[in-house]
């Protein structure tokens, strides 16, 4: 175990404009466990992830990571990957690695764990290749392999399976596999299941969507 | 801090590979001043007089073209939302970008200006201190420019609204530049005085900009 943190989240009430989205949302994540939101489109499930990664401002309610760095917010020990990849379309693959392990692991770019990252997603045929020449499946797993080059505990991905292949999918399952043995969280919008053993699923805008 | 230069080595590099939006800028500041010689003719003492002004008033516009530039691309991919989810502040995050685009934009611009000086028959006593002023004034461009392009940054056709919100603000940088460069050629203004405060504005936005776009990207991107 690695990291021993937990991740609970009480009573969050989240609005967009007028409309409320989440209201009086809690859950706990443990060191080592996953949690899958599931629900109908326009749930709010970007829109809870989004908030834990600090991104969207809460209404009310508390996001609490005990046992992390308390010099840190969470967003800073969070690797958060949204629906789009962040990706540099004319850097290659290996750079925008790069740029990212010096930005996010406070300027120092550990060779080491490029290597790994592009081993992790089967990206060393890409690596010199600039992003933008890549299929969408293609960028997705170099999106995902930022997820690889800095340790972080917390895991934040939403929906991140769109465009990958069967194949793919199993190389993000093993990843994330890994980061829930080495005692790090999960919190993901997906409708893929990713074969986890101690995955729980959380239906969220039941409520909502009958209303 | 070495995110921050991570971040501006980054900036950089995608300037140079992707390229545009210096040229864009460069080749609009030759093109205006080229075409008032042609427009007002071939009056060198008028020239002369008015140089100073449409030197730095073509470099506002200049400058001004490739301001959408700063955080457009960055949230247009995503990068904007993992960048704020770095440790640095989101405030240096800004003033990291806005200083490439002065490196990338201001400088070049700052350093043609006595090449074109040369067609509105500029006093050639007038060119150090015009390179100098325009070396000092434009980090205003760029800092206060970072604010105005995150205010805009999700609105559709933003151009001529951040041409509204910038341009106002640049004012100050105008006139204290302009009365530099003509105290320095033998105007009714100190230099010194107007190049002090001139490097006030630029201090100042060098802190104002970037909290104002950190600001405006939190406001935007939620």
């Amino acid at each position: 175990m690695d990291f021993l943190v937990r991740l609970s989240v009480k009573n969050l009430v989240v609005d967009r404009g007028a409309r409320r989205i989440v209201d009086g949302l809690s859950f706990a994540i443990e060191a080592g466990e996953a949690l899958v939101l599931t629900g109908p489109n326009g749930a709010g499930k970007t829109t809870v992830i989004r908030t834990v990664a600090g991104l969207i401002g809460a209404a009310g309610g508390t996001i609490n990571l005990d046992g992390g760095d308390a010099e840190k917010d969470i967003a800073a020990q969070a690797h958060y990957i949204g629906h789009l990849n962040a990706l540099k379309p004319s850097l290659t693959v290996e750079e925008n690695l790069r740029f990212w392990a010096a930005y996010l692991g406070g300027g120092t770019a550990d060779d080491a764990a490029i290597y790994d990252a592009l081993a992790a997603f089967d990206l060393e045929p890409l690596a010199s290749i600039p992003a933008g020449y890549l299929s969408a499946g293609q960028k997705r797993r170099a999106c995902l392999a930022r997820l690889i080059v800095t340790r972080r505990p917390l895991w934040l991905l939403d929906e991140p399976t769109v465009s990958l292949d069967t194949a793919s999918v199993k190389l993000l399952a093993e990843c994330v596999r890994h980061h829930l043995a080495s005692g790090g969280l999960l919190l993901a919008a997906t409708h893929i299941p990713l074969g986890l053993v101690s995955e729980r699923r959380l239906e969220i805008g039941v409520r909502s969507a009958a209303a | 801090m070495s995110a921050f230069w991570t971040l501006l080595k980054r900036d950089l590099l995608l300037q140079v590979r992707e390229g545009g939006a210096v040229g864009t800028a460069l080749g609009f500041y030759l093109i205006v001043v080229t075409m008032m010689p042609l427009g007002l003719g071939p009056d060198l003492n008028l020239l002369s007089r008015i140089a100073p002004g449409v030197l730095w008033i073509a470099l506002l516009l200049s400058a001004l073209l490739s301001l959408p530039r700063i955080f457009e691309a960055d949230d247009e991919d995503g990068s904007l939302d993992v960048i704020a989810t770095g440790d640095l502040p989101l405030e240096l995050a800004t003033a990291a970008k806005a200083l490439a685009h002065w490196i990338s934009t201001g400088i070049p611009l700052a350093l043609l200006a006595p090449v074109l000086g040369l067609l509105l028959n500029l006093d050639l006593g007038a060119y150090p201190v015009l390179v100098a002023t325009m070396l000092v004034g434009t980090p205003a461009i760029s800092f206060l420019g970072a604010a105005g392009a995150a205010l805009t940054l999700r609105a559709r056709r933003s151009g001529l609204l951040l041409a509204l919100l910038v341009l106002p603000l640049y004012i100050p940088t105008l006139i204290f530049g302009i009365a530099a460069i003509s105290a320095a050629t033998g105007g009714p203004s100190g230099f010194q005085a107007s190049f002090l405060i001139l490097a006030a504005i630029s201090l100042f936005s060098l802190v104002i900009g970037p909290l104002a776009a950190a600001a405006a990207i939190r406001f935007q991107t939620q």
